[in-house]
């Protein structure tokens, strides 16, 4: 919990040098200026695929640890759960362990220590939505400034609007609907029983143990099993279910019965385990006495193997995409209204919408040359030059002509494809597009 | 014998309709939601004296609070005339040679000069200026009255062969066909084509030159190259405004062409449509497209 909730909350104060026209908050979603960046890593728009990517391996990696380890992420990863076991958290240093909970939560009268509990614990929670929202807003603009415009009223409307609902659903999330939330709200419960199987290690009862149900006597050879029926399990249970029943959709997998029934099981000097994280394949096994399979075989099964290399996959993919991406890029559009003008001295021009996109944090110049019928000749609009000026982390639209002098043959054919180079001229980085030149045949 | 209908335990009441034996429940609209309903009808009358509703004859009544959504139009439309305002003050005031390099209005008046090009020029000179038989390609670098963006200016602002500006471009070549005869037309055609290409018929250019030489260089040149000042076309070029084949000079020398533009600028003629922003920046517009000079 104090993992994750400290990379949230830090997150946007992490600082990272770009140069001096890029922003240097090391993990920023640009919306203003549709960029986002990631420590050394900047994605433009039309590079969302990165995104997508990094979605499609969450989502397998999901796949993976559920069917290993069951739901461990809605146990110990999830927001919901995270807040949650703060918000409790809160709760137990305001009004104490559960008993005292339950007390105060029974009493009809509205007294004064109550109402002072009541007011604390709801105000706490409200502070620790309020910095939820607020370090969510962080992640969208330079995170300094935006904490002084926030204190003196100079901010965004959406950045309010924004911390306003974040306060409200966190607010009402953690504090009040909890397990609701996971049992009615979140589709996840629904999706997971189709990635469990039976090797999935998932909490258990071992009712060949524990049943049946009853007291210990002591100096008597007991008849009944391990489970004195406590309720210790449904007590510390956050879904309020009794895992004795079996797996249920509201399990999320925390260990907390695990936990609590151990502790009554040393009391009353019987083996741990009774509740356990355990496979179902191995309920057979233990039940005609044989051990258990070890955890690394329930774990190792085509099915988990299948999900780590296409996770694998999907990453080496991306980094390797990540690394062969240039820091200059162009798009070559060529111009169909018209597809080819004839020019006084009888040559053909063709006309090109270029777009080049500077990626690094300062200007650069781009030389626009071409690679094909050395009859065909450049000349960009605008200037004699050949090359053009792009701002730093900018795009520049330009307009390029390609000339094929009277009688050549790209004038007289159909198409001549050709291929553009695009250099940065203080490196020397390249990229090339290739596109087809119109003659007059066709 | 049938027995009595079995009641239920609440035994709702009946609307007392009965058809052999079949009463009616009474389910009453729950109370909130007859509310509602008679507060959508009083709402409802409300709207249609506050907003235009009822049908007339040739209109509508116009409802007490005068909206309209030609209001909001022209209410939108002048927001936008006076954000732009202070920029279209700048172009007005810029030397137009100055305008493609200014940081700030070479990128408007290109824009904006698309806008004005594609709402008032695409019909003739095509959505990509690409022009057609009859009408100039903007595109290419041959200009019947010069391609420098002052030209284009002038040619713009006053038009060309119209009635409505004193100032339009003016030329007028004679209809041949009621001068010379037809042989000599023959001849002078297969002349013209010489000088860009080959004659159909080799053996009438000589004689061609002469008839050129009398009736035509003193608009066309000596050489053919035209004249900008009289917008006479260049002859020797690649570039046909109505097409270089044999049958298409013939007819142009015959009964000759008279292309028009109307005067597109408010500030030169009443006939005029666009203010003097939006001449420059279509002027902008069209010199970057290619044959700018």
């Amino acid at each position: 919990m104090a993992v994750t909730l400290g990379i949230y909350y830090l997150t946007p104060w992490l600082r990272w040098d770009r140069g001096p026209s890029l922003p240097d908050q090391a993990v920023l979603i640009d919306m203003a200026n549709r960029r986002f960046f990631f420590f050394m890593i900047e994605i433009w728009p039309h590079e969302f695929y990165f995104v997508a990517g990094l979605l499609i391996m969450a989502g397998l990696g999901l796949f993976l640890f559920t069917s290993a380890l069951g739901r461990v992420w809605c146990g110990y990863a999830c927001p919901q759960t995270v807040w949650t076991d703060l918000f409790i958290l809160v709760e137990r240093w305001i009004e104490g362990d559960r008993n005292a909970r339950l007390r105060l939560h029974r009493q009809k009268k509205l007294d004064f220590r109550k109402v002072r509990l009541r007011i604390t614990k709801w105000i706490s929670w409200l502070l620790i939505a309020m910095a939820t929202g607020g370090a969510w807003v962080f992640y969208f603009a330079d995170a300094p400034t935006l904490a002084i415009n926030l204190v003196t009223g100079a901010a965004h409307p959406i950045a309010y609007t924004t911390i306003a609902i974040l306060t409200f659903t966190t607010f009402l999330f953690g504090g009040f609907a909890r397990e609701q939330i996971c049992i009615y709200a979140c589709p996840w419960p629904r999706i997971q029983a189709a990635m469990m199987d039976e090797d999935t290690l998932t909490i258990g009862y071992r009712d060949w143990r524990g049943e049946p149900r009853g007291k210990v006597q002591k100096g008597k050879e007991s008849e009944t099993g391990d489970c004195i029926n406590c309720m210790a399990c449904v007590n510390v249970c956050p879904m309020g279910i009794d895992i004795r029943d079996g797996q249920q959709m509201e399990c999320i997998t925390c260990g907390l019965c695990i936990d609590a029934c151990d502790d009554i099981m040393e009391k009353i000097g019987k083996p741990r385990g009774l509740i356990d994280y355990l496979a179902l394949s191995d309920e057979e096994r233990e039940r005609s006495g044989e051990p258990p399979r070890s955890v690394w075989k329930h774990a190792f099964r085509p099915r988990t193997i299948m999900y780590t290399t296409l996770w694998s996959l999907v990453g080496i993919g991306l980094v390797v995409a990540l690394f062969l991406r240039s820091d200059i890029e162009a798009t070559v559009a060529p111009v169909r209204n018209p597809t080819y003008v004839t020019l006084s001295d009888g040559s053909i021009r063709n006309t090109y919408e270029v777009r080049l996109r500077n990626k690094h944090g300062d200007d650069r110049m781009f030389r626009i040359s071409l690679k094909g019928d050395p009859a065909l000749r450049v000349q960009i609009e605008g200037t004699p030059y050949e090359a053009v000026p792009v701002p730093a982390d900018q795009m520049r639209n330009q307009r390029v002509y390609v000339i094929a002098p009277a009688g050549s043959l790209p004038a007289d054919s159909e198409t001549t494809p050709f291929r553009f180079w695009f250099e940065d001229v203080s490196n020397g980085d390249r990229v090339y597009k290739d596109t087809i030149f119109n003659g007059k045949a066709q | 014998m049938s027995k009595a209908p079995k009641k239920f335990d609440n035994d709702p009441s009946t609307t007392g309709h009965e058809w052999d034996g079949i009463e009616e429940f009474n389910n009453p609209l729950p109370r909130w939601w007859l509310w509602v309903f008679y507060a959508t009808i009083v709402w409802g009358i409300g709207y249609t004296i506050a907003y235009p509703a009822w049908p007339g004859i040739s209109n509508a009544t116009a409802g007490v609070m005068g909206w309209s959504t030609r209001a909001i139009i022209a209410a939108d439309l002048k927001e936008a005339e006076d954000k732009l305002a202070p920029i279209n003050a700048k172009l007005e005031a810029a030397e137009l040679t100055e305008i493609a390099s200014d940081p700030e209005l070479g990128p408007y008046a290109v824009s904006a000069g698309s806008a004005v090009f594609k709402t008032w020029c695409a019909q003739c000179h095509g959505s990509g200026a690409a022009g057609a038989k009859g009408y100039p390609n903007l595109l290419d670098n041959d200009w019947l009255w010069g391609g420098d963006i002052e030209a284009i200016y002038t040619t713009i602002s006053h038009g060309i062969r119209n009635e409505d500006d004193d100032d339009a471009r003016y030329s007028e070549m004679p209809a041949f066909g009621e001068l010379l005869e037809k042989e000599e037309i023959d001849q002078v055609v297969n002349f013209v084509m010489s000088l860009s290409g080959e004659a159909p018929d080799p053996s009438l250019v000589a004689a061609g030159a002469v008839v050129y030489e009398d009736n035509c260089s003193a608009c066309h040149m000596e050489d053919g190259t035209g004249d900008r000042e009289q917008g006479a076309p260049n002859l020797v070029d690649a570039i046909w405004l109505y097409g270089g084949d044999y049958d298409t000079l013939k007819e142009t020398v015959t009964y000759s062409r008279y292309g028009v533009m109307p005067p597109w600028s408010r500030d030169a003629s009443s006939a005029g449509r666009l203010t003097e922003a939006q001449v420059r920046a279509v002027s902008a517009y069209v010199h970057q497209l290619g044959g700018g000079e």
